[in-house]
């Protein structure tokens, strides 16, 4: 964007965005790029190491969330992977029912495939949330109907953190014989994730949120499910989406799971400690701000607050030249000119949700960068309010 | 995604603030995006002899309106009143492409203040408002 003159540290806060590779995962991928680059599928040395290692990787992303291997089906990405869950089994399921439900908070991956559907004539149930953006099961349980095939809602939500009560709604879902999806992307790797404990049938990940590459991800698929390939043309990933692997991307999805996995619960510890720190300090240190999110079901990472009377993108600017990384669900940083689905469903105006701001907190975070931005957004805050015709003061 | 020239207005935004006892106010707000600008006058032989603007809104917002006041600064009432959002935009050297609704709001509300100055005096004065995307005006 700009020039950053007056950046005395850089501070990464968009590990929602996404994260960079970390070096162990670099290293585990780099030898696939051009010694062993051998197609998955072939039958000679170069096709069995390949071969070999994704199979490997595969064990890892199965025990992150504690699947079998042959439960994983690799993806280009988080996106694919819910498109491949909710069309798979919506097309699958066809002849059962046509009565599809999801929530108002889901990432647009999901959202906007559950909207495809409902042009394809599938009824979409859009549940609703509280003001913490956390989903009532109840609400779930309400919206099944005999013709009910999929309910699909996520875990950690990716705005404003709320962790979605996913093991009772799982529990319903199975009550009543219909299948159940959530996406884990932002919660895989940051808290526990057990899919039998959790009723779970299809799961999201991505690998570009833990450390791993961008462009893969995968679907959990619980054995004995049936789902409708997305991508058709070869017998790839046991028939369920087709494509030569991308190896180097897999292998590194495999090390970034087993990082995330075996660091995970000193790191949720440390994360969260740093998260109430940084949370408690914005609301101390600066005048109307108010928390997004639930207070307690929240993920370890994440930060998110209105800023009232200012606008998102006014404040991403000021903070990136100040070198900190964040982001907003302002309409304004959306190029839709409508403001965060998730923070209107939550019930925000919409002059509060274009002054939210979201900070997510990772691996390289410590309590100085905390430190840093409690020292360096109060001024901004105050700059931008006395130019903000919003306000006590403004007269209006 | 924002030019120098557009960055600098937005870091060092010209005449800031509100004007005591203005000659003339407009507050304009555009309900698609959630923008607000307020302008206060001071006029003075029929000139515009100060200015200043409060916005809440992103960096275009923001800029385009510092980039107004300066524009506008020392013009008279029809001078300022043919000052068009195009206008602002091409000062500061175009803005992004999902970013040209905000600078609608910049003279708009200039426009806004000086028809309320004119109203003050009893007169009525109509603004065009050919630029416009948000508004749809027929007679
Ligand atoms: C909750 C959620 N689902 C899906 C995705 C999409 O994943 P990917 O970027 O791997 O396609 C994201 C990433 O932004 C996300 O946060
Ligand atoms: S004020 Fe919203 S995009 Fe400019």
């Amino acid at each position: 964007m700009s020039s950053q003159p007056n950046a005395q540290r850089q501070v990464y806060l968009d590990h929602s965005a996404t994260t960079p590779v970390r070096p162990e995962v670099l290293a585990a991928m780099l030898p696939y790029f051009a010694g062993k680059f051998g197609n998955a599928s072939s039958v000679h040395r170069w096709g069995y190491a390949a071969r070999e290692a994704i199979n490997d990787a595969r064990e890892k992303v199965a025990s992150l969330i504690e699947a079998s291997p042959n439960e994983i089906i690799f993806t280009s990405g988080g996106t694919e992977a819910d498109n491949l869950a909710i069309r798979g089994i919506a097309h699958a399921r066809k002849s059962k029912g046509n009565h599809l439900i999801t929530s108002q908070i889901e990432h647009h991956a999901v959202l906007h495939t559950f909207e495809a559907l409902q042009k394809e004539g599938f009824e979409v149930t859009f549940v609703p949330c509280d003001k913490y953006g956390l989903i009532d099961p109840d609400d779930v349980r309400r919206a099944i109907r005999k013709d009910t095939i999929l309910v699909s809602i996520m875990h950690g939500q990716n705005e404003v953190g709320t962790v979605e009560p996913i093991k009772q709604i799982g529990e319903i879902a199975r009550e009543h014989g219909v299948l159940f999806h959530t996406d884990a992307v932002q919660s895989a790797g940051k808290i526990p994730i057990d899919v039998k404990d959790m009723n779970v049938d299809l799961l999201t990940l991505s690998s570009h949120k833990i450390y791993g590459p961008k462009g893969v991800g995968a679907l959990y698929v619980r054995r004995g499910v049936r789902l409708t390939p997305q991508v058709t043309g070869g017998a790839h990933e046991r028939m369920r989406r087709a494509g030569t692997e991308n190896v180097p991307g897999i292998i590194g999805f495999g090390e970034a799971s087993r990082l995330a996995k075996a660091e995970l619960p000193e790191e949720a510890e440390r994360l969260s400690k740093l998260r109430d720190k940084l949370i408690e300090g914005l609301l101390r240190e600066i005048p109307d701000v108010a928390l997004n999110g639930h207070p307690v079901l929240r993920l370890p990472h994440n930060v998110n607050v209105s800023v009232k009377y200012l606008e998102g993108e006014s404040i991403l600017l000021n903070l990136d030249r100040m070198g900190v990384a964040a982001s907003s669900g302002s309409a304004c940083t959306s190029g839709s000119l409508e403001p965060s689905h998730v923070l209107l469903a939550m019930g925000l105006s919409h002059e509060t949700a274009h002054g939210s701001l979201r900070f997510s907190l990772g691996m390289s975070n410590t309590e100085e960068d905390v430190d840093y931005v409690l020292e360096i957004l109060p001024p901004i805050v105050g700059k931008l309010r006395a130019m903000s015709p919003l306000g006590p003061g403004s007269g209006l | 995604m924002y030019n120098e020239k557009v960055m600098d207005h937005f870091f060092n935004p010209r005449n800031v603030g509100e004007l005591e006892n203005p000659d003339g106010v407009g507050q304009v707000g555009n309900p698609v995006c959630g923008d607000m600008m307020r302008i206060t006058l001071r006029i003075k032989d029929n000139r515009i002899e100060d200015i200043k603007f409060r916005t809440f809104g992103c960096g275009a917002a923001i800029a385009t309106s510092s980039m107004v006041t300066e524009l506008v600064k020392g013009l008279t009432l029809e001078e300022a009143l043919e000052v068009s959002n195009k206008q602002v935009a091409e000062s500061l050297g175009g803005l992004p492409p999902q970013k040209l609704h905000c600078s609608n709001l910049a003279a708009e509300a200039v426009h806004a203040a000086i028809q309320d100055y004119y109203k003050k005096q009893g007169i009525d004065i109509e603004i065009k408002t050919e630029e416009h995307e948000h508004q749809e005006h027929g007679h």
